[in-house]
C-alpha cells in the first residue's frame, strides 16, 4: 500500500482516470440503453466496441498511414479523426444490429428463458473476438499517432493534455446529444415507451422490433466514437481489447444505476477515477481487479447504482 | 421419471418412442448389464485404433490418443460440474475456471518443489485439501453474490474468475507466468516397477478420470433425486414461488454451488497431477464458457448430456490439432473458441434443450414457447 505515491500523484491520477472513465462512460451507455429496454445484458457489446478499434485503424491504413508514419498536419488529422469515426460508427452499428438480428430476435420470438439470451450473447461476443484473433493472429495492431500529445494545462506536477480534453468533451457532447435524442426526439419517445411497457408501447403503435434495433444501433454509435477515442489514447489494440475494457463498461454502468444514460456517465467517470487511485495505491497490475471488486461490493450494497435504473422513469 | 414416461396418453407416447422411453421400460438387470457394458466399453477406449476401418478415422492424429481421451475427462468432470450449476440450479456461473484454478494451484502450493510452503507433499495428500479449499471458495463467492439476480451473478463469477487469473498473475506466491514445475504424478506402481503413472502414456491417467467420473456421476444423481435436485429444480423453475413454498433458496443454491466448485476443483486436481505443469496462462476466461458451451450443446440438466458435451468440446478440437485451414494456413485447434462461440448461438435457437435433452427442460421450454405472444 503505497499512500504517500497516492497522495502525491493525486491530480495526475485524477486527470488520467478522468480520460480513461470517458471513454468507458461512451462504452457503457451501450449496456445501459439495451439493458434498459430489454432487461438483457447484451455481452456482444465488447465484441461492437472491438470491430470499431479494428474498422478505424483499417481506414487510416488505406491512407498508408501505420503506428511508424509521423503526425500528418493540423487540419489532415481533423479529417481522418472524423473518417476514422464514420468507419468505426459504421463498422459498431452494423455488428450491433446485426448480433440483435441473429443471435436475440429468434429467442424473443420464442419467448425463451433470461438466461438463453445471455449464453447466446457470449457465445457471439466469443465467435466475433476469437474469429479476430484467428485473422490477427492475436497480435497487436498499432494505431497511427495522429495526435501529438502535449501539455495544455499545467498545474503542480499535473499534466493536461490536448487529447485528454479532446477525449473529455467528445464524450461529454456525446452524452448530451444522445440525452437530448432519448429525452425530446419522437423515436426517444418510442425507445422510452418500450423501456416502461413492452406491451402497452406495442398497443399504442410503436414498432418493437424497429425500437430495439434502434437501441442497438445507437449503442453501437456509441461504442464506435469510444473506439477511436481509445486507439487514440493507448495506441494498440488486440482481439480481446473490447472484452477486458467491456466489463469495466459494464461495471460503470452498473454503478451509475443500469439502465440510465446519466448514471454511465457518472459511473464511466468514477470509476476511471477510482481505478487510477487504485493503481496508485497497489500497483498498476492491480488496475483491473480494482474494477471487479468495486462491481461485487456495489451490486452488494447498492444493486439498482448511484442513481438507480431508469430509462423510461425519468422524465416519463 | 420412469413413471412419467409409463403414463399413457398423447404426451407418454411421444416420450416412449425414443431409445430412452425403450430403455426404461427393461427389466432391472437388462437396464444394469447395458449400463456396465457402455462403462466397459469406455475403459476400452484408448484400443479404438485397433478396430479395423472406423478407429483410424476416430483416433486424434495432432495429440496421442490417451492424452486426447485425459483431456476428454476432465472436461466432462468440469461439464458435469457446471450441469450442477447451470443445469439444475439454473444459476449461469461463467467464472467455472476459478475453481479450476484454486483445486489445481492448491495442488501446485502443496506439492511443487518451487512452491513457497516448502511441504513437498505427494499428489495424493494433496487430493483432499484442494477440493476443500475448491468448495470453501465457491462457498465464499456464493455467499456475498447468491442474493443477485441472475445476470449479475453470471457478470459477478466472471470477474471472480478474473480475479484469480489476476492474483495468480502478479502475486509471488502464485509465480505469475513462471508457474509450477514436477508437479508430482498419482502414485502407484507397474508390475515391473516402474511407475503405472508416467509422462509416456496418458492411459492410466484417462482410467482414473474415468473412474473419478463414475463417482461422480454416482453422487450426482443421487443428490439430483433427493430433496436438494428437488429443491434445485423448484428454484430454477421460479425461484420466489420455490421460496414461498418454503424452499430455503440461498441454503440449496450456495449447495449447488459448493458441489459445482468441489467437481470444478476436482478436475484441476487431476489436471495438475497430469500435466506436472501450470502457470497463470492455463486459465484464461474462453475456457470457462467453452465449458458452458459444453453443457448447453449436450443438454443443460441431463447427466448424458454434460457427459456428451464436455467430451465434444475437447475432442472436436483435439481431433481437428494438426490439421491446416486453407485460407489463413494455421492450424485448426486455434479456431475452437471461435467455433464453439457459434455452436453455442446456433443450438440456442435452433435446439435449446441440447442435444440429449432432459425431459422434463424440454417441457419447460415447450411452455414458454406457447406463452409467447404472437407477433
Amino acid at each position: 500500500m503505497n499512500f504517500s505515491g497516492l497522495i502525491h500523484n493525486f491530480g495526475p491520477l485524477t486527470v488520467t482516470g478522468l480520460a480513461q472513465g470517458a471513454i468507458i462512460a461512451l462504452f457503457a451507455l451501450g449496456y445501459t440503453l439495451v439493458y434498459g429496454v430489454l432487461r438483457l445484458i447484451n455481452f456482444a457489446h465488447s465484441e461492437v466496441f472491438l470491430l470499431g478499434t479494428y474498422a478505424s485503424i483499417i481506414v487510416w491504413g488505406f491512407f498508408g498511414l501505420d503506428q511508424n508514419s509521423p503526425t500528418p498536419g493540423m487540419f489532415a488529422v481533423i479529417g481522418l479523426i472524423i473518417l476514422g469515426m464514420v468507419a468505426a460508427v459504421v463498422a459498431s452499428g452494423v455488428t450491433a444490429i446485426g448480433v440483435e438480428l441473429i443471435a436475440y430476435r429468434p429467442l424473443r420470438r420464442r419467448n425463451a428463458p433470461k438466461l438463453a439470451f445471455l449464453i447466446t450473447a457470449i457465445g457471439a461476443s466469443l465467435a466475433i473476438s476469437e474469429t479476430v484473433g484467428v485473422i490477427t493472429g492475436r497480435n497487436i495492431r498499432g494505431v497511427p499517432r495522429l495526435i501529438r500529445q502535449t501539455d495544455v494545462v499545467v498545474i503542480g506536477n499535473t499534466h493536461i493534455t490536448n487529447l485528454q480534453i479532446l477525449i473529455v468533451v467528445l464524450a461529454l457532447v456525446m452524452m448530451f446529444l444522445l440525452d437530448r435524442f432519448i429525452n425530446r426526439s419522437r423515436l426517444g419517445r418510442g425507445i422510452r415507451a418500450v423501456a416502461q411497457n413492452p406491451d402497452s408501447a406495442a398497443l399504442m403503435g410503436v414498432n418493437q422490433g424497429r425500437v430495439i434495433s434502434l437501441v442497438f444501433l445507437l449503442g453501437g454509435l456509441m461504442a464506435g466514437i469510444a473506439a477511436v477515442m481509445y486507439n487514440l489514447k493507448i495506441g494498440v489494440t488486440r482481439f480481446d481489447a473490447g472484452f477486458l475494457l467491456g466489463i469495466e463498461a459494464f461495471t460503470a454502468a452498473v454503478l451509475g444505476g443500469i439502465g440510465n444514460l446519466r448514471g454511465a456517465l457518472l459511473g464511466g467517470l468514477l470509476l476511471g477515477v477510482l481505478q487510477n487511485y487504485g493503481a496508485g495505491l497497489f500497483g498498476t497490475e492491480w488496475l483491473h481487479a480494482v474494477s471487479f471488486v468495486l462491481l461485487v461490493v456495489i451490486l452488494l450494497f447498492r444493486p439498482t447504482g448511484l442513481l438507480g435504473e431508469s430509462l423510461g422513469r425519468a422524465r416519463a | 421419471m420412469s413413471s412419467t414416461a409409463a403414463t399413457p396418453g398423447k404426451n407418454g407416447r411421444r416420450l416412449n418412442g425414443n431409445l430412452r422411453g425403450w430403455f426404461a421400460r427393461q427389466p432391472v438387470w437388462v437396464r444394469i448389464v447395458g449400463v456396465l457394458a457402455v462403462i466397459a466399453l469406455a475403459y476400452l477406449l484408448p484400443y479404438t485404433a485397433e478396430i479395423p476401418l472406423i478407429g483410424p478415422q476416430i483416433v486424434t492424429e495432432g495429440i496421442d490418443w490417451p492424452s486426447a481421451l485425459f483431456n476428454m475427462s476432465y472436461y466432462v468432470l468440469l461439464a458435469l460440474g457446471l450441469n450442477v450449476v447451470v443445469g439444475y440450479a439454473g444459476l449461469l456461473d461463467l467464472g467455472y475456471v476459478g475453481f479450476f484454478a484454486v483445486g489445481a494451484y492448491t495442488v501446485a502450493l502443496l506439492t511443487s518443489p518451487d512452491s513457497r510452503l516448502g511441504t513437498e507433499w505427494p499428489w495424493l495428500a494433496a487430493v483432499p485439501f484442494a477440493i476443500a479449499v475448491a468448495m470453501i471458495s465457491g462457498l465464499i463467492l456464493g455467499w456475498p453474490t447468491l442474493r443477485l439476480r441472475g445476470d449479475y451473478l453470471a457478470i459477478v463469477t466472471l470477474g471472480f474468475a478474473e480475479i484469480i487469473r489476476i492474483v495468480a498473475q502478479s502475486t509471488e506466491t502464485l509465480r505469475g507466468d513462471r508457474g509450477f514445475t514436477d508437479i508430482p504424478h498419482p502414485p502407484g506402481q507397474q508390475t515391473d516397477g516402474s511407475a503405472l503413472f508416467g509422462v509416456r502414456d496418458a492411459t492410466p491417467y484417462y482410467w482414473l478420470g474415468l473412474t473419478v467420473i463414475i463417482l461422480v456421476v454416482l453422487g450426482v444423481r443421487n443428490l439430483d433425486r433427493s430433496r436438494v435436485g428437488r429443491s434445485w429444480l423448484a428454484i430454477r423453475e421460479d425461484e420466489e414461488a420455490a421460496e414461498i413454498m418454503g424452499v430455503r433458496t440461498i441454503k440449496y443454491k450456495l449447495w449447488a454451488f459448493a458441489i459445482g466448485a468441489c467437481i470444478g476443483g476436482l478436475g484441476g486436481v487431476m489436471f495438475a497431477g497430469q500435466q506436472g505443469f501450470m502457470n497463470s496462462g492455463t486459465f484464461v476466461l474462453q475456457f470457462s464458457i467453452l465449458v458452458l458451451a459444453g453443457v448447453v450443446m449436450g443438454g443443460s440438466g441431463n447427466i448424458p448430456g454434460a457427459i456428451l458435451g464436455g467430451a465434444l468440446i475437447s475432442y472436436i478440437p483435439d481431433r481437428l490439432r494438426g490439421i491446416q485451414d486453407p485460407i489463413f494456413h494455421t492450424d485448426l485447434f486455434g479456431f475452437r473458441f471461435a467455433i464453439f462461440g457459434a455452436v453455442i448461438i446456433l443450438i440456442m435457437i435452433f435446439r435449446p434443450q441440447g442435444l440429449i435433452p432432459s425431459r422434463r427442460r424440454a417441457m419447460e421450454l415447450k411452455d414458454r414457447e406457447k406463452e409467447a405472444a404472437p407477433s
